[in-house]
């Protein structure tokens, strides 16, 4: 599953919160700033990132790549 | 059948291709170098993989990774290269994994007496690694033994999943003598688990607290193997302590609920002896000697050799110590098995401790005169 | 989870053990994704050693070996030559690798064996609690070295490289796609392969060494200290202070493949 340059849309991006660790590596490495910080809590307490702005993101796919919990799926729209 | 005058070292290397030992790394090590300069001839005859690496610990932690790669698999050395391999042996116990680990033992501590013989390392053998866990130890005292007690290690590991040790010393791997090598040998060929891989809980025990077979990797079995305590499916439980007592306690309870299988031992004259002279290793041939000598002169001495060393054969010193006026103990070492017969004897009869260090053997007279003085 | 974590996962041993923000849990990500692209799966044989990054081929459902500290390469030796097929990768961190593990590190470059070996390297023996380790920059201090470590640290490519390896590449936990791209280049190189990757160590080096436990200021650092070769070539020696050298860094083909050597040389005729 590695990024392909061709144009995608992207359907959602899933948080997986019975793994995300609240670490905010995705926030760090979005180039498209599709991540933001949320009140919401992991299944493990961690305050875990939200998508504010999915319809930004240009499948590059570190998000998903960079993710230590492998948390982290982007899905496309009609792939 | 062939007959040659080989000197145990040879022997050993003999027995482990004969048992179906296709993977060796060794060390050089005095007096344990002519096992692994075998190997390295014998084994590419047999598209076997021979090593000699870069230390004792890389030799013993080759030959665990080639176990898990399917290969029966052996390493020797001697006291310093033995003292090193200890935290390997303890991972093989602990990981349910089959080694055959060869010490031919010399004069210690430390870098001690290379080239002389010594028994010094019986406890060693027993309680080298940290932890709990049980090993099997096999003492040849001759060359044709050390042949046949080499394949019955390799069969004794094949069953019980564990490392097998084998203690010769410098006189039994360098002295030649007459070897008779079988064409076949009776093996324990390793067996894949019974259950298939889907439902394969790799350590669970089956029967007899014996686990199913011995997966290889890449059958498909998806094993993980882990030095850290484990739960049955290999996953790690060192923060539940009931798992991992359960776990410390089947390892060590698959050898010693088998310790009535695991008594090898010859007797000679024991029934109605007073002297029994209790021996394994080297010095049973001068106390075999003693004990002939002493029936010549009208005392009612015996003999008892052991072969497998460990588990200790607590039955077999237990009838002994019953019937027997006297036991005595000859060791080339301070006294260590000594007080394995003592603890089981437990009074019932006198114990004495023949310990005889500087690297020679006990002689006959030494053994006859330790009972003189004993009467 | 991922589709990936999905399929290769055991979900038995989860949730990771990682810290938040561990580069160990970026390296095991990108990991999958060579295993899935490659299709190797079923030749795969792991071996992992202590410490944290350890822990990492024991997460998935491959056959792996949990070995002893400082042993996982000759552990994955005997792995190896018992079947020249599998693909043997090892997961072992700087102190596991370079601190006890040295020697084995060295012959088996030498020897130009057919392993992948990723060390993942965050400066410090984080598992026991953040002591000094041999790749530990100078001044750092660690529970080990609380007036600041008087010793230069191994540049463990370099090592690999003058002991024989016929790969050897760098990248960090912030270069994934790199990492990735690497990985997979690296396993199929018959011959010794060595990939550090250089990765944040939010609860240890973090807080003892970089002053701060936030991942993402740790990643922006590697990301920062990392200098492409070409850029490393016409830096000079101050410039390249605090820093390292990114990319593939040796590739040597050609050279005989230990295993083979040792198929290659039975006798054709089995004899005794």
């Amino acid at each position: 599953m590695t990024a392909s340059p061709r144009k995608k849309a992207v359907k959602e991006i899933i948080i997986d919160e019975q793994f995300c660790k609240g670490c905010n590596l995705c926030l760090v490495v979005c180039p498209r700033k599709v991540f933001s910080g949320s009140n919401k809590r992991s299944r493990a307490g961690y305050s875990m990132p939200q998508t504010t702005d999915a319809g930004k993101c240009s499948f590059c796919l570190l998000c998903e790549m960079i993710c230590p919990d492998l948390a982290i799926t982007v899905i496309e729209e009609n792939p | 059948m062939e007959t040659s005058v080989i000197h145990g070292n040879e022997a050993c290397a003999r027995g482990a291709i004969a048992a179906g030992c296709r993977f060796f790394a060794g060390y050089p090590i005095t007096p344990a170098s002519e096992i692994t300069e075998f190997m390295s001839r014998l084994l590419p005859r047999y598209r076997g993989v021979f090593l000699q690496m870069e230390d004792e610990i890389a030799s013993i932690c080759s030959v665990l990774g080639a176990a898990w790669g399917g290969a029966k698999t052996c390493t020797a050395t001697s006291g310093p290269g033995f003292t090193l391999m200890q935290e390997g042996i303890g991972w093989a116990a602990e990981t349910d994994t089959p080694v055959v680990v060869i010490d031919v033992m010399r004069g210690g501590p430390a870098t001690g007496q290379p080239t002389s013989s010594s028994q010094q390392d019986v406890m060693q053998a027993k309680y080298g690694s940290h932890g709990d866990y049980e090993v099997i130890v096999l003492v040849p005292s001759s060359a044709q033994e050390a042949f046949d007690l080499t394949v019955k290690a390799f069969n004794l590991a094949e069953v019980y999943r564990n490392p097998v040790l084998i203690l010769t010393d410098e006189i039994v791997g360098h002295t030649r003598e007459k070897v008779r090598i079988p064409g076949q040998v009776e093996i324990v060929e390793r067996k894949r688990p019974a259950s298939a891989a889907a439902g394969y809980v790799p350590f669970r025990p089956v029967s007899g607290g014996l686990l199913d077979g011995m997966p290889a990797f890449n059958q498909g079995y998806g094993i993980l193997v882990d030095g850290q305590l484990h739960d049955e499916f290999g996953g790690r439980a060192g923060h539940k302590p009931e798992v991992s007592a359960a776990m410390v306690e089947r390892i060590c309870r698959k050898i010693t609920d088998h310790a009535d299988e695991l008594v090898d031992v010859e007797e000679w004259m024991v029934e109605d002896a007073e002297v029994v002279f209790v021996t394994f290793g080297s010095p049973a041939r001068p106390a075999l000697r003693a004990a002939k000598d002493a029936r010549s002169q009208g005392i009612k001495a015996g003999f008892l050799k052991l072969r497998i060393l460990w588990p200790f054969p607590d039955k077999i010193i237990d009838r002994v110590g019953r019937q027997a006026r006297q036991i005595i103990v000859p060791e080339m070492n301070m006294g260590k098995i000594f007080r394995e017969v003592e603890r089981v004897v437990a009074g019932r009869a006198e114990v004495l401790s023949l310990p005889k260090l500087g690297g020679e053997v006990h002689t006959p007279a030494e053994i006859m005169r330790s009972m003189t003085n004993g009467q | 989870m991922h589709p990936l974590a999905d399929k290769y996962i055991r979900k038995r041993t989860l949730p990771l053990i990682f810290c938040p923000g561990c580069g160990d849990g970026t390296v095991l990500n990108v990991f999958l994704r060579a295993v899935e692209d490659l299709g190797i799966f079923k030749d795969l044989a792991l071996v992992g050693g202590i410490g944290c990054s350890g822990w990492l081929p024991t997460y998935l459902q491959s056959d792996v070996l949990h070995v002893l500290h400082g042993r996982a390469i000759p552990f994955a030796c005997g792995l190896k030559l018992t079947d020249p097929r599998r693909k043997v990768v090892v997961f072992t961190g700087d102190g596991d690798c370079v601190g006890i593990g040295g020697n084995h590190f060295i012959h088996a470059a030498r020897r130009n064996i057919d392993l992948t070996v990723i060390m993942i390297n965050n400066g410090i023996y984080g598992m026991t609690g953040g002591q000094v380790a041999p790749t530990t920059p100078l001044q750092g201090r660690t529970q080990t070295s609380p007036y600041g470590n008087l010793e230069p640290p191994f540049d463990v490519c370099e090592l690999a490289r003058s002991a024989g390896a016929t790969y050897v590449a760098r990248w960090t936990a912030a270069h994934p796609v790199q990492l990735l791209r690497t990985i997979k280049e690296g396993i199929e190189h018959p011959g010794f392969t060595f990939i550090e990757v250089m990765a944040q160590c939010p609860t240890q080096a973090g807080r003892y060494i970089e002053g701060t436990s936030d991942a993402g200021e740790l990643l922006s650092l590697l990301k920062k200290r990392a200098v492409s070769l070409e850029k490393a070539k016409e830096a000079s020696p101050g410039e390249m202070t605090g820093k390292f050298v990114v990319g593939k860094l040796h590739h040597l083909t050609g050279r005989k493949e230990f295993s083979q050597a040792i198929y290659d040389s039975f006798p054709q005729e089995k004899s005794g």
